[in-house]
């Protein structure tokens, strides 16, 4: 103890609050604090105004100042004609902004790409303003009939039959499949010697599998057998599906005394699956096909990426669990699916899944080329996106779901009220990160003959009507605007939702 | 007294790796029964609560919690933990949750009662730990003091049979450790039976029927609160009261 503390002070008034002097306030107190603060710092702030000056001048004039706005072909974008340095030649995008927005889709058929952008507005846009009501309704229409609408509107097409007919081809093949891979074993068995009657057996075995497998599902072979030959097979179809799976749900949840929720829910569902069919004509062979190889540009950069966006999430949630997983078969398969897919280049992914995987699949077995591109896509990104959550997962503490179960709540329940919740606020940043690297990557699907915006655009610089100096750097010019916009908005919309959901820190 | 024990746990033994951290543990707790547990850290006073509602698993013996029994193997752990409530050193309230979607969660997702109800009966425990007006705020803008009190509304909306409080007071500035310890005498007056593991010896010798002393993961001693302070037995149960009580 020193001298000083031995001196006692007791305060008689506190300090009232007093505004803080006028400089270090306002736009003269931001530039003396912030830009003019220091030698060091008044060096930077003019070396930043000279780099925005060398950036942003050239740009501007080349944009906007030396542009030719209007034209038909590539005669109004030569300096001789225009009668100065031509900079942008808008014309040239201007007569190619259809090919840039659906590619080779026919003419004739694009009200369906613009219905389908109408439609993913209108049910997007509801979807990302809090405010809106009816979340779980609009989520369940745009993840789940909004995809399968936009098929049927983007590829035509029509249905032969509907789920009684899907489930009992479906069976039928799998006990067909059962009964021949056991005809074979037991073909094998009689020619080797050692373990051929084990293989017979097996054989065998397998072969009464698929028979009692095939007269287990008879009845329903049957129903769809009658359905097929009534003169309304697609409709016949739909009523029984709807009857068989409503009947289900209403039994499944507790039949009259709570079960008639699920009833009405389920019923509503096929009565809108039902308008569906019979808007779109779906019963009578649907719009007519466009193939995929005819689609391009903005259609496939945006199908690309919405799917690659929306499916990688459940993949990159499910494997980041796996990987945490105490059941270690399941943790194996996990590390190893993730590693592999982000071991390899998209590129090499998007070579395997479009030329060598038709050499793999049996030959009757035909899966669209732009399908199979999603797939490689969806899994690829997955794998990222898993890792993303994992960090997420990582940064919650242990007792977090201690509590959780200490009240009572079961595994699934915890990880989907309190650790995923928690956990995927936390890498809000990362997984808009990956998002955005997935919808710049989708220009890598050029390389395997799909044409989306970028491969679009490139592929116009070969038309010798717009060929002139500049038709090139207005091209890339629009690319670059386009996908900063999309990019930028999924940047400030992330911006937005990481400041709402952290409310509760406080 | 431990004629219908509702929690009774007989030759608990428990190992971290080749640690013997639990060592037979055996001990009969009666209906409404306040037992505290004290001791050095690291003497195993956690991790035997912890093994009540099947937080830690064990190795060798049985516990029995109104009538449901635990083994190692932990079969029964969910019916267990539906009659154990337990409030934890630093809370653990779900942050992104307000607090009264903290209480509602359990009773809605694990008891499926309808929103209504269950938030009814959560503003009836949130005025029993007196915070009714801070319902609708998240964990991060109350004071410790206020989410420890939440945590054990959110442990008692479950109706369970025992509570398990775990250093309830350890994490709390001193100004709010009465505030929750009176929010606890208010509880034992109601007829909880409750297991305390808490350095607060104040309140051992206010609500305790009896005082458990461990050590190196046994039981060194028990004894009523007014004996146990008065006259302990054991040497280490003498160093360890001459420490903490000055």
């Amino acid at each position: 103890m020193s001298d000083l503390s031995i001196s006692s002070f007791v305060r008689q008034e506190l300090i009232p609050e007093r505004p803080a002097p006028v400089k270090v306030t306002g736009f003269v107190g931001f530039l003396r604090a912030r830009l003019f603060n220091s030698p060091t710092n008044i060096l930077l702030t003019i070396l930043g105004l000279l780099l925005l000056w060398v950036t942003i001048v050239p740009a501007v004039k080349f944009l906007l100042v030396d542009a030719v706005w209007s034209g038909t072909d590539r005669t109004a974008c030569l300096a001789q004609n225009a009668g100065h340095p031509v900079g942008a030649c808008w014309p040239f995008v201007q007569a190619k902004l259809g090919q840039f927005i659906y590619g080779f889709y026919p003419q004739a058929e694009r009200w369906r790409v613009n219905l389908t952008f109408a439609l993913a507005a209108i049910l997007l846009l509801p979807l990302l303003i809090p405010r809106l009501p009816a979340k779980g309704l609009n989520a369940g229409l745009f993840f789940i009939a909004f995809p399968i609408v936009a098929f049927f509107l983007l590829r035509g097409g029509g249905l032969s039959g509907f789920g009684v007919n899907w489930v009992a081809h479906l069976l039928s093949g799998f006990a067909d499949s059962i009964g021949d891979l056991g005809r074979k074993l037991a073909r094998l068995g009689e020619t080797t010697a050692v373990i051929g009657p084990l293989l017979q057996l097996l054989g065998n075995l397998a072969a009464l599998l698929g028979t009692a497998a095939s007269v287990l599902i008879w009845p329903l072979i049957w129903l769809e057998k009658q359905i097929q030959a009534s003169s309304y097979p697609v409709w016949a179809d739909f009523a029984a599906t709807a009857m068989i799976v409503s009947v289900a749900l209403f039994v499944l949840n507790g039949s009259i005394r709570t079960g008639w929720r699920a009833l009405i829910v389920s019923l509503a569902t096929f009565a809108g699956i039902g308008i569906v069919i019979a808007v779109m004509g779906l019963d009578r062979g649907g719009l007519p096909i466009v193939d995929s190889g005819l689609w391009g540009g903005l259609l496939v950069t945006l199908v690309v990426s919405v799917t690659g966006i929306v499916t990688s999430v459940p993949i990159g949630i499910a494997l980041a669990l796996g990987r945490r997983s105490t059941i270690p078969l399941i943790r194996f398969f996990s590390v190893g699916f993730i590693e592999v897919w982000r071991g390899v280049p998209l590129i090499t992914v998007l070579f395997f899944a479009t030329y060598m995987l038709p050499l793999f699949l049996p030959g009757n077995f035909k899966v669209d080329g732009l399908v199979r591109a999603l797939i490689g896509i969806a899994l690829f990104s997955g794998a990222y996106i898993s890792e993303v959550v994992r960090g997420g997962l990582l940064a919650i503490p242990r007792g977090q779901s201690e509590a959780a179960s200490a009240i009572g709540l079961s595994w699934w329940k915890t990880t989907a009220l309190i650790v995923m919740p928690q956990a995927l606020r936390h890498v809000i940043p990362g997984l808009v990160n990956s998002f955005i690297g997935l919808f710049k990557d989708t220009s890598l699907v050029s390389i395997v003959a799909l044409f989306d915006l970028l491969g679009q655009i490139h592929a116009s610089f070969a038309d010798p009507v717009w060929a002139t100096p500049t038709t090139l750097f207005t091209g890339f010019a629009f690319a670059g605007m386009i996908y900063f916009t999309f990019c930028f908005g999924m940047s400030r919309y992330s911006l937005f939702v990481e400041n709402r959901l952290n409310a509760h820190r406080g | 007294m431990t004629t219908n024990p509702i929690v009774g746990i007989t030759g608990l033994n428990k190992w971290y790796g080749d640690f013997h951290v639990l060592r037979d543990i055996n001990i009969d707790v009666a209906k409404g029964e306040r037992i505290v547990i004290c001791g050095p850290s690291g003497s195993g006073k956690s991790t035997f609560i912890r093994c009540i509602n099947a937080l830690e698993e064990f190795q060798e013996g049985r516990i029995v919690v109104d009538g449901i029994e635990l083994g190692p193997q932990l079969r029964r752990v969910d019916e267990v933990r539906r009659e154990v409530g337990m409030v934890f050193q630093s809370f653990n309230l779900f942050p992104h949750l307000s607090v009264l979607e903290n209480c509602t969660l359990a009773p809605i997702w694990v008891r499926n009662i309808p929103k209504k109800d269950a938030e009814a009966a959560a503003m009836k425990y949130l005025e029993r730990v007196k915070i009714p007006h801070q319902a609708n705020k998240y964990p991060a803008q109350l004071s410790g003091g206020q989410q420890q009190r939440v945590a054990i509304a959110r442990a008692l909306t479950m109706n369970p049979k025992v509570m398990l409080f775990d250093e309830p007071t350890s994490a709390l500035d001193p100004e709010m450790v009465k505030e929750v310890l009176d929010t606890m005498v208010d509880l034992a007056h109601e007829g909880m039976t409750m297991l305390v593991v808490t350095h607060e010896m104040g309140f051992a010798r206010e609500v305790a029927d009896r005082v458990v002393f461990m050590d190196a993961g046994q039981i060194i001693e028990t004894n009523t609160p007014a004996n146990f302070f008065a006259n302990p037995q054991h040497t280490r149960t003498k160093l360890f009261l001459s420490q903490i009580l000055r």
